[in-house]
């Protein structure tokens, strides 16, 4: 359903000739997942025992949720467009700030190693933190709310697009970058003008694969307290009132997926 | 009046580009280099407007050293300098307009030019720039969609709507067709005598070099070994800067 991300075009890489691999390293290969398997099945008691166990009583839930309680739309319906606007603030601002940093750490722009390498650095720190986590620190500092969910997702979206943006600058055709050098550019007329027609279709498109992605995390940040439907989820469900859960189910789905049709049919006009 | 005095460059690596240039090219002048393949042509070429830095010496346009030059009298002096591709270097996704537009960005702040729009003025002067190659007409087409001819005619445009003094090409009919090269160079040529531009080019066709230039330079392993009019440049005497017999291959063949 979603379109894979578009990346600026490599050179292939040089043919080799592939030998087919050993019979029995193909074996030990697959002899070795199994064991992992089993092996962290066993640690942590999660077995196919419970799947069977569980079963019935994911019936009975099933049974609960339906008819699903529709009177609960208008409800719903603030915290729900809470929810793509926290999206919404979180993807822009986010982005808005990966521009720079984005320039910042791309070798073709940056020949300054001195700069480019530690921000890369924060970068990366940046991208290993989840945005549940984020949005658990944001709530521990700001409050209960949507801003800490907004903020949340502006570092998550922030660390998506700075990566991937960096990634295609590094691969633009550096031909134009030399020829606005060449009329007397000052550096960022070069960036103005060589870079950025080059760049922008691209950055546009994580822009709004990041947007995407962010709609659906924006709709379980409410679970710590960070704004948004998930509040109203984690109530629901705790008063068993799993009609009402189900219409919110029902109503991120069809949000979810205009959302990611739309984006997915823009991202396709762009490149 | 573009000067080299005393002009040497080694690369990092220890390979030598130049080696004690000494010329002088008045203004007007059709100059063609010539040479083998590493003789030292593109690092003449691009030191001219200091693409690439010289080790030693010193190269002044008008009596403005570009060596001294710093910072922001260096973009004012590649303002002055139109600098043609073998590659073209356009913006293919851009317009062909907005290709020639590019070409007026050192004369405005850069804040101005941050929104990416021009005065009228420079859209007209970047309009005649293409009637000046005849596509025009293809001045709303985006670059991408333009046969390689008409790309580099684009780029000559772009230096026209610099107001250039000098136009360089490195090679600029290497990835053109014979038909489409003599198309190019007849552009470059009626430039160089109606708007009286200093103009520099690398080839490696003989027969264009002397067909289209007033004066040929020879370069042998970063030294000057040749330097005349056309019809100085015999057979015998590109025999002695290739340092061998004029291949077939180094001719366009006559259309
Ligand atoms: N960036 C570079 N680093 C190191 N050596 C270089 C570099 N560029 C050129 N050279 C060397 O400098 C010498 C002159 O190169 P240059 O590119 O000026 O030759 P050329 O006459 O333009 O050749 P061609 O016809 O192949 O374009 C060659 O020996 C080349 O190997
Ligand atoms: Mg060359």
């Amino acid at each position: 359903m979603r379109a894979p991300l578009p990346t600026p075009s490599q050179p292939s890489p040089p043919v080799v000739d592939i030998q087919p691999p050993l019979r029995y390293k193909r074996y030990a290969g697959w002899i070795l997942l199994i064991l992992i398997i089993v092996m962290c099945s066993i640690q942590t008691k999660v077995t196919p025992y419970q799947l069977i166990t569980g079963l019935p009583q994911m019936g009975q839930l099933l049974k609960e949720m339906f008819p699903p309680d529709w009177s609960y739309i208008p409800t719903i319906w603030a915290p729900m467009m809470e929810t793509v606007q926290i999206a919404i603030l979180g993807t822009t601002i986010g982005g808005i700030i990966a521009v720079p940093v984005a320039l910042l750490c791309s070798y073709n722009i940056m020949p300054n190693r001195f700069i480019a390498l530690p921000v890369r650095m924060i970068l990366n720190l940046v991208r290993t933190i989840p945005d549940l986590l984020f949005a658990a620190i944001f709530v521990a500092v700001f409050g209960i709310g949507p801003f800490a969910g907004m903020l949340a997702l502006v570092f998550f979206s922030f660390g998506i697009i700075a990566k991937l943006t960096f990634e295609a600058i590094e691969a633009i055709d550096p031909g134009p970058l030399e020829a606005m050098t060449a009329v007397g550019a000052s550096r960022l007329q070069v960036i103005r003008f060589g870079v950025l027609p080059q760049a922008l279709p691209y950055f546009m498109s994580y822009l709004l694969y990041t947007f995407e992605v962010n709609v659906r995390a924006a709709s379980v940040l409410g679970l710590v307290g960070a704004g948004g439907i998930g509040l109203l989820l984690d109530r629901s469900l705790g008063l068993f009132r799993y009609d009402r859960a189900c219409v919110i189910i029902l109503l991120t789905l069809v949000i979810v997926l205009i959302i990611d049709y739309s984006s997915t049919w823009i991202r396709r006009k762009l490149l | 009046m573009i000067e080299f005095d005393n002009v040497s460059k080694i690369y990092p690596n220890g390979s030598i580009g130049l080696r004690n240039i000494n010329l002088t090219i008045q203004k007007g002048e059709l100059v063609v280099i010539v040479g083998l393949s590493g003789a030292g042509k593109s690092t003449l070429l691009r030191s001219i407007n200091r693409m690439n830095d010289i080790t030693s010496g010193d190269i002044r346009i008008n009596g403005n050293s570009v060596t001294q030059a710093s910072g922001s009298e260096l973009r004012l002096i590649r303002r002055d300098i139109g600098m043609i591709f073998q590659s073209f270097n356009l913006i293919k996704r851009a317009t062909v307009i907005q290709n020639v537009l590019s070409g007026r960005v050192g004369y405005h702040s850069t804040l101005r030019t941050m929104l990416g729009w021009f005065p009228k003025e420079d859209i007209d002067l970047s309009l005649t720039a293409l009637q000046r190659v005849n596509i025009r007409e293809k001045a709303y087409t985006r670059a991408d969609q333009l046969s390689g001819g008409q790309q580099q005619r684009v780029s000559i445009a772009r230096a026209l709507a610099q107001e250039a003094q000098v136009i360089l090409a490195d090679e600029p009919v290497a990835s053109l067709d014979p038909l489409t090269t003599r198309q190019v160079m007849e552009d470059l040529k009626r430039i160089n005598r109606e708007l009286n531009i200093t103009t520099v080019i690398n080839l490696h066709f003989i027969d264009l070099a002397r067909e289209y230039a007033t004066r040929i330079i020879g370069l042998r392993a970063g030294e000057v070994v040749f330097d005349g009019t056309p019809e100085e440049a015999t057979d015998e005497a590109f025999a002695e800067i290739y340092g061998r017999a004029v291949k077939h291959d180094e001719l366009l063949g006559v259309l």
